[in-house]
């Protein structure tokens, strides 16, 4: 089968250097994957032709990279299901820096999953033999553990596109695999501390869900999944006092009594009554939206039924917490 | 000047557990790998670790006798009884660290059944348990305080006087040639798979540590013996776990036959891995096969099984071949996988050279002798891993560093990568030099091997290394010039693809992965021994050594 890459490349050693388009059409078997025509090209056409790649099956996390606009693994993609109108796309992975055509510079990637002292922290004497731990809750942690680190969530995460001190998707999924592990710590000590760092500013509470990190991750990880998880941890551990608890709170509060978002008492009670700076913040968006007729009613009634909502909150929650 | 008491070159599972051994031990350490750690090829162990706890039954001897077996009598028992008396406390340790083991219903670890041993006692994550075990090795590494040379090559060992002064090596982001200055070197660069085509191995399993230390003048031992895992992927020669056979899979010929009732009838498709290799490919030589391969059936496992334990190897046959085992049996075939030969250490990693020690599958204790178990593999990088950075630290205590002339150091090296830098293109590639060498080796020094075809291959490898003379670099640039590393790279896949042909042909019987059509038995009387080679004053010299046998009497293999 004959596929053309249309490839991104970047050589900093030019006289001029600035990422350049080219293509390439090489012959590689039919189920041939992505990867496959990659190493064709650096092997056949052009020596000068630079990509990490290592194992070929999805475990080294050495070739994460944009296929046609989003971030996967060269291995792991199929290059017949790549092409569109007969090319396939491929770019460096994003938010990172490119060091030459399709290698970029993970220090940043690193130093966000060194922020997170990564290594299990028990507390107490260790005991003769192994944890004792439910198969359960390994395997919990192995379906986080299945990271590979290739960077495919970070490439593709929209708050790190914006604010590049977001700890991001890969470091807080690794955070949430040791806040998660029975072994780690106690809440006291250890995991209160971990959680205590994680929900700063720039941690768990600035993931916008947008899902991208969970399409992107070719092992199934779901790093905002665990971001997620990373929340729940944090609200029951008590740390209510963050803009992020806050809001979760404000928000659920809202939908539960009203049966829908009071959208306009939800900025105060993220951000904190008392907290005027912030709050003047807000004031142009405010302004905005009474302009263009987007402002939220000033009385928030309860939608018809709004009981029956209640009764979702009731059933998940159970009764006895309201 | 970078100096370190101990230098560990390589960063998979070996490297990493010998850099925190060694950095435990009072010695300023530091690790370099050509790719960052977590990329390394212990990643692609699938099935898991082996390890006899005595806490629920199982005895050391029996793991140390069914190695001993599995090694067809060539592995040195003394070693052996070191790796398996060792094997639980390393597991525990891993435990500790953080590693997500599969537990059974107790909460305590789980195992799994695995090739040629008698009971279950392979420890595992999913059927990902090097990838789990390499990523908390890492923390660990991180924790220790260890300095990392992450991407940075290692071309060269500088031996002055016989006694080793340090490395020179590139780092890859920037081109600059460097010296490091150590006490004390670990090689834990891995296997050399990529000198056969195909390979399980990762493309960065070039046998750097082996060809480095060779050129200096290290014994190589057992480097006839290449591993052929029974089930690598049609096409890509991927690996697919023996986890899955663990789980209870059958093999089957193209009418749908469990063809291994004919060649171990007792432990049928968990015979040992060179047994079930050459059953195979007999069946795929007698025509029972389907396009060069026979069938894996993990059909009666059931979904919810596979979804569990054997996920990530589902996903590779979905990725690559379009099968989906819950579904369908997966076309598989025998598949070079692991070197267990290289270079000569003791137990404490130590080899013939002063100051230079291995550990890994870069090493030849000898634990796996003519065959490895499965599980195995793991379990040999951690103990010996351990083993060498304890050593290393003590032995560096006492010593200085090696004087040498660091400048005139810098300038060969330098002039040494320029001129590879410098020639002339003509026509010749790199990747076209490796798969003509590639190809030669899966010919003829793979499952079956004869004298006619080793010789037809010790005569492609002479080619090979005319053509490497004068092979282009077309990247002429600094920065991530990987068309560099591969050219240094292939240079030590030559390096090691001539001891691995020449003790092939040297050794005239057939003992665990060396099957020979011309010598089809083994000869005990003759040839159980060690095949050492080192690099003479004109070329490679080849010698002998002795098998140590402690408390098991070698006996004709039968599963």
């Amino acid at each position: 089968m004959d596929v053309t890459l249309r490839v991104q490349r970047f050589d900093p050693e030019a006289a001029d250097p600035k990422p350049f388009w080219e293509d390439f059409t090489v012959s590689i078997e039919d189920n041939g994957t992505v990867l496959d025509a990659l190493m064709k090209v650096r092997e056949d056409f052009d020596g000068t032709f630079s990509l990490r790649c290592s194992c070929r099956s999805s475990i080294c996390g050495s070739c994460a990279m944009r296929i046609n606009g989003h971030a996967g693994l060269a291995c792991k993609t199929q290059a017949k299901d790549a092409l569109q109108n007969g090319v396939i796309t491929v770019e460096p992975a994003g938010n990172m820096p490119v060091v030459k055509d399709l290698v970029v510079n993970f220090d940043l990637f690193w130093d966000k999953i060194m922020q997170v002292e990564p290594y299990l922290k028990p507390e107490g004497p260790e005991p003769e033999a192994e944890y004792i731990a439910s198969n359960e809750a390994m395997l919990h942690l192995s379906g986080v553990t299945a990271c590979i680190m290739c960077g495919a969530c970070v490439s593709d995460c929209t708050v790190l596109e914006v604010d590049p001190t977001f700890l991001g998707p890969a470091a807080l999924a690794k955070a949430y695999r040791f806040t998660a592990d029975p072994r780690d710590g106690d809440e006291k000590g250890v995991s209160k501390d971990r959680l205590v760092e994680l929900t700063k500013p720039s941690g768990m509470w600035d993931c916008t869900r947008c899902m991208e990190c969970v399409q992107a991750c070719p092992k199934g990880v779901a790093p905002m999944d665990r971001i997620m998880a990373l929340r729940d941890q944090a609200i029951s551990a008590g740390f209510h006092n963050t803009n992020g608890a806050r809001h979760t709170e404000a928000f659920s509060d809202s939908v539960e009594h009203s049966g829908w978002l009071d959208e306009l008492r939800l900025v105060p009670k993220s951000v904190g009554l008392t907290n005027v700076s912030a709050l003047i913040g807000y004031a142009p968006i405010a302004i905005q939206a009474l302009t263009h007729g987007k402002m939220p009613p000033i009385i928030h009634k309860k939608i018809e039924k709004a009981e029956n909502v209640r009764k979702i909150f009731d059933k998940v929650d159970g009764p006895e917490q309201h | 000047m970078l100096e370190h008491d101990v230098l560990v070159i390589g960063a998979g599972l070996a490297g990493m557990r010998a850099a925190i051994a060694a950095r435990a031990g009072g010695a300023t350490t530091a690790i370099i790998s050509k790719v960052h750690p977590v990329r390394s090829h212990s990643n692609a162990a699938q099935g898991g670790i082996n390890a006899a706890l005595t806490d629920r039954g199982d005895e050391w001897e029996d793991h140390a006798y069914d190695t001993v077996k599995g090694s067809d009598f060539l592995g040195d028992q003394d070693a052996i009884e070191v790796m398996c008396k060792a094997a639980g406390q390393a597991l525990i340790d891993m435990e500790h660290f953080g590693v997500t083991f599969n537990r059974d219903d107790e909460g305590r670890l789980g195992t799994r059944a695995f090739g040629g041993q008698r009971r279950a006692r392979t420890f595992f994550v999913g059927d990902f348990t090097g990838q789990a075990l390499l990523h908390v090795m890492f923390e660990q590494l991180i924790k220790s305080g260890v300095r990392r040379y992450e991407e940075w090559f290692v071309s060269s060992l500088i031996i002055e006087d016989g006694q080793v002064c340090g490395v020179m090596a590139l780092e890859m982001r920037t081109g600059q040639v460097y010296a490091i200055r150590a006490k004390k070197v670990i090689f834990c660069t891995g296997g050399f798979g990529r000198v056969f085509e195909p390979s399980t191995n990762a493309l960065i399993c070039t046998g750097d540590g082996i060809a480095l230390a060779y050129n200096a003048g290290a014994e190589l031992m057992d480097m006839e013996m290449v591993q052929y895992h029974p089930t690598t992927l049609a096409g890509s020669g991927v690996l697919i776990s023996e986890a899955a056979r663990g789980e209870g899979a059958y093999l089957l010929d193209k009418d749908g036959n469990r063809f291994m009732e004919k060649y171990a009838p007792n432990m049928m498709e968990l015979a040992s891995r060179d047994v079930v290799s050459r059953a195979e490919q007999t069946e795929i030589n007698a025509g029972n096969g389907e396009n060069g391969c026979v069938y894996l059936d993990c059909r009666h496992l059931g979904e919810a099984l596979i979804m569990e334990k054997l996920s990530q190897i589902r996903e590779i046959g979905i990725d690559l071949v379009g099968c989906d085992m819950i579904k369908e049996p997966i076309p598989i075939r025998p598949g070079m996988h692991y070197a267990m030969g290289g270079i000569r250490t003791n137990v404490d990693g130590q080899t013939n050279l002063p100051g230079v020690y291995a550990a890994g599958e870069t090493a030849c204790v000898s634990v796996h002798g003519g065959n490895r178990l499965g599980a195995n593999s793991l379990l040999d990088t951690i103990v010996f891993g351990e083993r060498s950075g304890n050593h290393a630290a003590e032995a560096s205590r006492s010593d200085d560093y090696v004087e040498f002339d660091v400048d005139q150091a810098l300038r060969n090296e330098v002039k040494r990568i320029q001129d590879l830098l410098n020639r002339p293109a003509n026509g010749d590639r790199i990747a076209a030099v490796r798969l003509a060498m590639g190809e030669s080796m899966n010919r003829n020094l793979a499952v079956y091997r004869n004298e006619a075809g080793m010789k037809e291959t010790l005569g492609d490898l002479k080619e090979v290394a005319k053509r490497y003379e004068t092979v282009p670099v077309e990247n002429k640039g600094k920065i991530f010039n990987t068309d560099l590393i591969f050219a240094l790279e292939l240079g030590f896949m030559i390096d090691c693809a001539t001891p691995i042909a020449m003790s092939a042909l040297d050794r005239k019987d057939s003992r665990g992965a060396q099957a020979r059509t011309d010598y089809p038995n083994r000869d005990d009387e003759n040839w159980m021994k060690h095949l050492v080679f080192k690099k003479g004053e004109v070329g490679p010299e080849l010698s002998y050594a002795p098998v140590s046998i402690t408390q098991w009497t070698p006996e004709e293999r039968k599963y």
